[in-house]
């Protein structure tokens, strides 16, 4: 509609400018303005769902404690840490606004993957306990939880490819142009690092299959 | 000099984004709703399968489909599952209810990855236990053909366990006699046209093939016409839309869903 305003009034006596125009309205139609403003909510939906995903697994934790000590009430370190890193993982909560701030979202981090490594320890201390593997309870929370970590690990990817696309609209030619002109107030998004993200293991790679 | 610039937005449209869609190259194609790149189901179950599967989509509309491959390459089997779910765009768009059973013989690994849209039917604890009481004993046997017959039972049992918000998903999801993109893409243009083309056809033809009645004013098939004085309306509508083409007819396709890892995974 802009591109129409500007292009119809023209006369054609002034060739250069019709030519003018006529290169720089694709850019503006080809590269859009609405690249930026879409990728970014793009990363912003995605967030949300890793927060989701996170969520998730923090609802199911305090069902899981309770069976578990139900039948292995003497670990009870393994317990405490598990509702302690619990605790501390709901404290920290990163919106969208602060997806900006790399400190934020490494604390954020960091709490999660406190979490991650306590509740770990606490199926592995279950193993000893044929008791509790039996308990039909256990078993539904197990698999909820399994399942659970497994859409965190999905969530994560898709933030993290989310995040990688909108910081490219930011940084690359053409939609670097509006970033430059119009939207000066985005920032890049903080990402997650990749050694905290466990889902890619290492690849044996002899040059002969293209990785994906 | 419209034209020419939608040209040349089109061209740099695809000169940005034409490169973006050839990845991907290491997933297998989805050649039917069994694809046993991995050889480990005999033939009679293949088409008993692949007949089961048809039978389930037609009423339900959710799409299952078993794959086997024969190594995972080293990577886990959750992100490759997931991929290859994504990538075979498994269920209705909609309704993101597409499953995807997945078999690694040389990693002695399964997975059941369920589409976003199923997740609360099909359970984690559902996929489980059917992979620990169906799949693993008669993986460990050696009789995959059973092991995964029995799987796909057990997982359309599940799905029926809820019949009514199986059959509406179906009826939401019946296959159109007519390509619906294709008629509301159809009258779109012909509105415009009539739009377009009548507003010009009204003010140019009647000089020409009208009788005049007086300055500016034509009578024309027993309409009077007074081109001049209606102040002609510049501007319209910009740009056209895109229509995605459905891929008809013919072999088995993916409807468009996606998954977020749900289901579970097991080994033997």
């Amino acid at each position: 509609m802009f591109a129409q305003r500007l292009a119809s009034p023209f006369p054609f006596r002034s060739l250069p400018a019709v030519l003018m125009v006529a290169f720089v309205l694709p850019l503006l139609a080809g590269c859009g303005y609405n690249t930026i403003p879409t990728a970014e909510e793009n990363a912003k939906a995605a967030w949300s769902e890793v927060l989701n995903q996170y969520q998730r697994r923090s609802d199911l934790i305090p069902n899981l404690v309770e069976t578990v000590k139900g039948y292995a009430s003497h670990e009870k370190d393994t317990l405490d840490a598990v509702v302690e890193a619990r605790a501390k993982a709901t404290q920290i909560t990163v919106t969208p606004e602060t997806l900006k701030d790399p400190e934020a979202l490494k604390k954020f981090q960091d709490a999660q993957s406190g979490l991650t490594s306590a509740l770990s320890r606490l199926i592995a201390v279950s193993e000893a306990y044929p008791d509790l593997k039996a308990n039909q309870n256990f078993l539904a929370l197990q698999a909820q939880l399994e399942g659970t970590e497994n859409r965190i690990a999905v969530a994560r990817r898709d933030y993290i490819l989310a995040v990688k696309d909108y910081n490219l609209t930011l940084k690359t030619f053409p939609s670097v142009l509006w970033a430059t002109f119009w939207f000066r107030s985005n920032e890049p998004y903080a990402n997650f690092t990749v050694d905290e993200d466990k889902m890619q293991p290492p690849k044996v790679d002899f040059g002969t299959k293209q990785g994906g | 000099m419209r034209r020419n610039a939608n040209l040349s937005a089109l061209l740099a449209f695809l000169t940005v984004f034409l490169p973006l869609t050839a990845f991907a190259a290491d997933l297998p194609a989805l050649t039917g709703r069994v694809v046993d790149n991995a050889g480990i189901i005999d033939a009679g179950t293949e088409a008993a399968l692949t007949q089961k599967l048809a039978d389930f989509e037609t009423k339900g509309s959710d799409q299952i489909v078993v794959a086997t491959i024969p190594s995972l390459d080293g990577e886990e089997i959750e992100p490759y599952a997931n991929r290859l779910f994504r990538f075979w765009k498994l269920g209705q768009a909609k309704e993101n209810n597409g499953v995807l059973l997945l078999v690694a013989p040389n990693d002695r690994k399964m997975r059941i990855e369920v589409g976003y849209g199923l997740e609360g039917t099909l359970t984690d604890l559902h996929t489980k236990l059917i992979i620990e009481n169906d799949m693993v004993p008669a993986f460990r046997a050696g009789d995959f053909s059973g092991g995964i017959d029995k799987a796909v039972d057990d997982m359309i049992m599940v799905l029926k366990g809820n019949p009514e918000e199986l059959e509406a998903r179906g009826e939401r999801n019946q296959q159109p006699p007519v390509n619906t993109d294709d008629l509301v893409f159809t009258l779109f243009i012909t509105i415009w046209a009539v739009i377009f083309f009548g507003g010009m056809a009204a003010s140019i033809l009647p000089p020409i093939f009208g009788q005049k009645l007086g300055a500016g004013r034509y009578r024309w098939l027993g309409m009077t016409f007074e081109p001049g004085r209606r102040s002609s309306s510049s501007g319209g509508s910009s740009g056209g839309g895109w229509s995605s083409g459905s891929s008809g007819g013919g072999g088995f396709s993916g409807g468009g869903g996606s998954s977020g890892g749900g289901g579970s995974s097991g080994s033997w």
